[in-house]
């Protein structure tokens, strides 16, 4: 069996990838994605101590997680749709001003 | 077994960084998501494992897909502020994983992993604990969920002028 | 790790299921083709293919040869990868849900080792969310491919044809969680068992099947599953008369064929699901007291073989006068064998219910192909969201109801 520190530390590596994602990339879009690489890797923490413990309440708690993403996808999406609309551009440098 | 799905996830995570064009990250994000059901398999979390690949793969990651070709997103720019903001943020992301991985370490092997839980039916187990003891977040997500299904559509309508 | 291969042999096991089903799959997928045309044919009072071997029967060999030797442009300002991964992810996904389903209750006992029939090992527990899960990655095959070609009626095709396959998942989940309700699991096997008779109860055949408690789960389902196949009356978005035709618009010969292939991979997949969790998969629709029955499929292949075999004396070209009497020479010897070896002919029974109600079910599809209009897109959704999904919630809701009251009345 797997020591549950190695999926820890993958869930480590994956949320630091996913902050330097956040960081790096231009795109509105790309910017979400790795927001929702964020929540990935929790998740997998999440598993990961529920399997150690042998409690399902990580488990529930990544179903709410997995809920919470979804409706947070879809608001988050509308919103980008808006920007894009109004904007015309996806770079997030391009939108740094509240006037048009 | 772990070794393949956790080097899928990485180098998954890492072609979301390195892809110019959003499809292609979102791609990636697809191939990351996939290894973690396949990981969360492994771990005998099999009901969390298909929700994810339903929910997350197959409902979030197509609303994705779908936003990038409604919105004909093109190839990424490279500016000068994100080439500033590359190396500072790869020494920060450096720093927060070694920080996180030595205190891991530091915990010593103290949170091994425990038998499987083949014992607790996962589905059955989840199932009871949401609807008896989580059953008021649980109300309260649907309730979230109705009101992102609102936002949602009135934020993405045309506007009447 | 029970997922995994605890030794080596179990390995060549599996390796060796996936080869012969694949193959199995693939021939019946081209003769499904040959099938659809003959009676799509038939409906039209026409003949169908009739001159590519007798009967028309090697006319699913001729598209092959065909799909291999015509010309695979790729049209210019395409993203490659993405427009070559499409095909190849809705093959692939299709193919893999075949896995999923089991064919036969007992085990074949060769060389010391238990050959479950099916792909996955009996004790999956998430079954029939395997296979959702299989059907949601489905949907990037087609969005891809509409997106991947650099053109406008395949990307409106493919949004299209996604989002109604998207919309028509949640129907599908829904209506079949009446029977998950009924049979307390996600494995097939239980959902089969669960319509079988208990230990000591007599055995009542058809009456136990969840078609007759689930009437409405079944409609909701069957419909949802036409509409995620993206078949008649569902299939706008890519039908030749509408747009161009959809998101396969700039695929031609091999990847084409990858999507069609697809296609009646899932459609296959979902008959076999409607038998599985409505119709009793592999059990019998006569009481097992009804002991004469258990010669049913001898009765139905002697016969059709020797049909066979006349009609091959009479016929036009020399080849059918060779191929067909051979065809029916091995229909009538496989009908004999079950006659002779009741050992064979008691294993080979639940297989042979299953195949065919599957058969049964491809042909209504076939059928409605043959005979019903299409939906108008807005017509589709309207369809879907407003009729199919209350509907289906609705079956829940009376199904939980009922459950309960019996758990109720049971305890008084």
């Amino acid at each position: 069996m797997v020591p549950t520190n190695y999926y820890v530390i993958l869930s480590a590596i994956l949320f630091g990838l996913g902050v330097f994602a956040f960081i790096f990339k231009r795109n509105i879009i790309a910017i979400f994605m790795s927001i929702e690489l964020m929540l990935n890797a929790v998740n997998l923490a999440f598993v990961a101590f529920s399997q150690a413990l042998s409690k399902l309440d990580g488990q529930v708690f990544v179903l709410f997680v997995i809920v919470v993403a979804a409706a947070e996808a879809a608001v988050g999406l509308g919103i980008i749709i808006l920007i894009a609309r109004n904007r015309e551009t996806l770079n997030v440098e391009r939108v740094d001003l509240l006037k048009l | 077994m772990f070794f393949v799905l956790a080097a899928l996830a990485v180098i998954g995570a890492v072609s979301l960084i390195l892809q110019k064009h959003p499809i292609h990250s979102a791609l990636s994000l697809i191939v990351v998501m996939v290894a973690l059901a396949g990981l969360y398999l492994l771990m005998g979390a099999e009901f969390v494992a298909a929700v994810q690949i339903i929910v997350y793969g197959g409902a979030i990651m197509v609303l994705f897909v779908f936003v990038i070709m409604l919105l004909n997103a093109g190839a990424e720019e490279r500016t000068s502020l994100s080439k500033m903001a590359g190396p500072p943020g790869l020494l920060l992301v450096a720093a927060l994983a070694a920080f996180v991985a030595a205190t891991i370490a530091k915990s010593g092997a103290s949170v091994q992993a425990a038998a499987q839980t083949g014992a607790l039916s996962s589905t059955r187990g989840i199932s009871e604990m949401v609807f008896k003891d989580f059953v008021y977040p649980f109300e309260l997500t649907s309730f979230l969920i109705l009101v992102a299904i609102l936002g949602a559509t009135v934020l993405a309508q045309r506007e009447k002028s | 790790m029970h997922f995994l291969f605890a030794t080596r042999d179990e390995l060549f096991i599996a390796i060796a299921k996936i080869a012969v089903l694949l193959f199995i799959v693939l021939t019946v997928n081209a003769y499904l083709t040959w099938f659809e045309r003959k009676v799509v044919a038939h409906i039209q009072s026409r003949w169908g293919p009739y001159r590519v071997g007798p009967h028309g029967l090697f006319q699913p060999l001729a598209d092959g040869v065909k799909f291999f030797f015509k010309e695979d442009p790729t049209p210019s300002g395409v993203d490659r990868f993405v427009y070559y991964l499409a095909p190849l992810l809705a093959l692939g996904l299709a193919l893999t849900s075949i896995a999923i389903i089991p064919f036969g209750p007992e085990p074949l006992r060769l060389f010391g080792h238990d050959i479950y029939l099916g792909i996955a090992p009996p004790n999956l527990n998430i079954g029939i969310l395997a296979l959702f899960a299989i059907t949601a990655l489905g949907v990037y095959g087609v969005a891809l491919a509409g997106w991947a070609s650099n053109s406008k009626y395949p990307l409106l095709g493919g949004l299209r044809s996604s989002a109604q396959m998207v919309s028509y998942e949640l129907t599908l989940t829904m209506s079949v969680v009446g029977v998950l309700l009924m049979a307390g699991s996600f494995n097939l096997r239980d959902i089969i068992n669960a319509q079988a008779p208990l230990a000591g109860h007599p055995d009542r055949g058809m009456i136990a099947w969840n078609i007759w408690p689930q009437i409405l789960g079944f409609f909701c389902f069957f419909t949802a599953a036409v509409a995620e196949t993206n078949r008649v009356p569902f299939d706008l978005p890519e039908a030749e008369q509408e747009l161009v035709a959809g998101f396969n618009t700039e695929y031609a010969s091999f990847k084409f064929a990858m999507f069609f292939i697809a296609e009646y991979t899932s459609m296959i997949t979902v008959s076999c699901l409607c038998t599985i969790m409505f119709f009793g998969g592999w059990l019998s629709p006569f009481p097992a007291s009804w002991t004469l029955t258990h010669y049913l499929p001898s009765v139905i292949l002697i016969p059709f073989g020797l049909w066979v075999i006349l009609d091959g004396f009479r016929y036009e070209t020399t080849l059918g006068r060779l191929v067909l009497p051979a065809v029916g020479t091995v229909i009538t010897a496989l009908g004999l064998v079950f006659i002779v070896f009741p050992q064979v002919n008691a294993f080979i029974q639940p297989p042979f219910w299953f195949i065919s109600k599957v058969l049964l079910f491809l042909f209504v599809y076939v059928w409605m192909r043959g005979t019903l209009p299409r939906f108008r897109y807005d017509q589709l959704m309207a369809f879907g969201w407003k009729l199919l999904l209350p509907v289906s919630i609705m079956n829940v809701a009376i199904t939980s109801f009922v459950i309960l009251a019996k758990m109720q009345w049971g305890a008084k």
